[in-house]
């Protein structure tokens, strides 16, 4: 079953700035899906207008089959919302903001605790149920957000830059939870993310948004076996007087003494770069990756994406988020 | 699940979470016209009342607590509104309504109800007060009561009608204190109309808030101004435009949606 469907999509600001140009998407039911872009591409207006916050121009969004136009309650009751900015009352308790959420969703208030200290425990803020949402450290707000999009046990989740300004620590438990309840409870996910090695390790299918429009859409597996290449560190035990030719490797120097860069084509092994390399007497002592390769492969489209309109003879900054007051 | 009891449970949580507002910071919602009203009555009534010889048949002061009642349900109600929902929409809690389930009509109920419980609160507390100098016992409880829930309904919208337009919290403090301060005095608290020039008089016939203060000194002395089905039909005429404004503000999600 499709968890949610975008057809024809376009948000106009009153300023006739496009947010969006007409996007069709699709996520399926159970999947893991990323929609990356740069700033202003029309994430956040695309996730306003499927979780009613922002109104749409034109176009259908159908969630798990109801159209969001005329089965609203319907529709609204499957999004759970964690959004990019925190909203919620900073003088509640957040015993209360939870079980507030609970109430607008029709689950009366007996049952809204008992959810309340189920997705509080798991999410470790049980402690500090008593105490308002503004004392709360920023990873512990992102939580009490997860928690509170969770309550009514929507069947989709939508998160926009949800680990964004959190400690590794935090974002790596965030990820492992949002990884079981979609995989034990089949909550369909769909993020929006600036860590691009968030979305290469946690989501099966990505769809890249730039300019208002969807530039690639696909199996995250499908895309990184489009990347051309691969970047790699290099640290050598040898002094680096002149760079050696290791064609098809492309070799470049790095500021730390003994670095090098080297670009891995696709289809060419990293053994047979190293073996290139030691035939050249350069003896490697480490070597890790510069950059993930979807964030490489987002690099390339989003480029792509600003040639072709400069070629069309567009603005490339013709698009905003959400900053305008609608039409 | 059932529409109905979705937006009953969602309406309770709504009114459970404005009562619970404004009873947490009850110094600046209960208090103040508490104080105020008793200086009104030690100042006006007492004092100065003291002098002033009997309107309609009745000592100043028991003329003076209807109005001086009345004006504490008015600017609480609007108050509360106005500030709760500015803070909803300013903090962007208020999305935490617009992504749930609950329909436009159960945000409009569950904040005018919001407005109505601090509109009567306020009146409970300001009558306990104005017991300390009058002996308050309304002649036609249900024509009190029903004016006291209009009017809070009446300005409650008001209050949500204002905080939707406005950006900054000087937005929420214009209308009260320049177009409502001035009509609640000019609405007969202090005096009878009848005790104005013939033009005055029929100036003062075009503001509401006479209406409202007329009828519910009618429900509590039994006299007024101005019959008792003209205070009701004026109330429910601008219950009726406000609460058609505030639904379509709400479903055009003008203020609340980008």
């Amino acid at each position: 079953m499709t968890a949610l469907d975008i057809q024809n999509l376009v948000k106009i600001y009153q300023n006739d700035t496009y947010a969006l140009r007409g996007i069709d998407l699709k996520v399926e039911q159970g999947d893991f899906f990323a929609l990356l872009g740069p700033n202003g591409a029309g994430k956040s207006s695309a996730i306003g207008i499927v979780s009613s916050m922002v109104n749409k121009s034109s176009g259908s969004v159908y969630v798990f089959g109801h159209d969001l136009d005329t089965e609203v309650v319907a529709a609204k009751a499957c999004i759970g919302l964690v959004p990019q900015e925190f909203n919620f009352n900073g003088f509640e308790p957040i015993m209360n903001t939870i079980t507030n959420v609970a109430g607008y969703n029709g689950i009366p208030l007996r049952e809204a605790k008992k959810r309340a200290e189920h997705y509080l425990k798991r999410l470790d803020l049980w402690d500090k149920r008593g105490a308002a949402g503004r004392e709360l450290s920023g990873g512990m707000k992102r939580r009490l957000m997860i928690a509170r999009a969770l309550v009514h046990e929507p069947r989709m989740l939508i998160l926009d830059e949800p680990t964004a300004g959190v400690d590794i620590e935090i974002r790596r438990s965030m990820w492992e939870y949002l990884t079981e309840i979609n995989e034990q409870n089949g909550i369909t996910v769909i993020l929006t993310t600036h860590y691009l090695e968030e979305a290469e390790a946690l989501c099966r299918n990505v769809a890249i948004i730039d300019k208002g429009q969807i530039i690639e859409n696909g199996a995250v597996a499908d895309l990184l076996s489009q990347a051309v290449l691969e970047t790699f560190v290099l640290t050598l035990y040898n002094n680096i007087d002149t760079l050696p030719d290791i064609a098809p490797f492309t070799i470049r120097r790095r500021n730390e003494p003994n670095q090098i860069e080297v670009d891995v084509p696709k289809g060419e092994s990293v053994t047979a770069m190293i073996d290139a390399l030691n035939q050249k007497e350069f003896v490697v002592g480490s070597i890790r990756t510069k950059s993930n390769r979807l964030e490489e492969f987002f690099l390339r489209l989003v480029g792509q994406s600003d040639d072709q309109r400069q070629a069309d003879g567009q603005e490339p900054d013709a698009s905003v988020d959400n900053d305008g007051a609608t039409r | 699940m059932n529409y109905w009891h979705l937006q009953w449970v969602a309406y309770v949580t709504l009114v459970r979470k404005e009562v619970r507002r404004f009873m947490r910071i009850w110094v600046q919602t209960i208090t103040p016209p508490a104080v105020n009203a008793l200086l009104y009555m030690l100042i006006f009534g007492g004092l100065i009342g003291s002098r002033i010889r009997e309107i309609d048949g009745f000592a100043y002061m028991d003329f003076l607590v209807p109005g001086i009642i009345m004006m504490g349900i008015i600017t609480s109600s609007y108050g509360n509104v106005v500030s709760s929902f500015f803070g909803t929409k300013m903090q962007k809690y208020v999305e935490e309504l617009l992504v749930s389930p609950v329909s436009n009509a159960t945000i409009l109920a569950g904040y005018i109800t919001g407005g109505v419980a601090r509109g009567a609160t306020v009146g409970i507390v300001v009558s306990i007060v104005a017991l300390l100098f009058t002996d308050l016992r309304p002649v036609y409880p249900l024509a009190t009561i029903a004016i006291v829930l209009l009017t809070s309904i009446m300005f409650s919208l008001g209050g949500l009608i204002n905080a939707v337009y406005a950006k900054t919290f000087d937005d929420c403090s214009i209308i009260p204190n320049f177009v409502l301060t001035p009509l609640t005095y000019l609405g007969g608290i202090f005096y009878s109309i009848n005790m104005l020039p013939p033009l005055a008089q029929k100036v003062s016939l075009f503001n509401p808030v006479l209406y409202m203060i007329n009828g519910f000194r009618y429900g509590i002395l039994g006299v007024s101004d101005i019959p008792l089905w003209h205070s009701f039909a004026v109330i429910l005429i601008f219950i009726a435009i406000l609460g058609t404004i505030a639904m379509t503000l709400l479903n055009r999600g003008i203020g609340i949606k980008t």
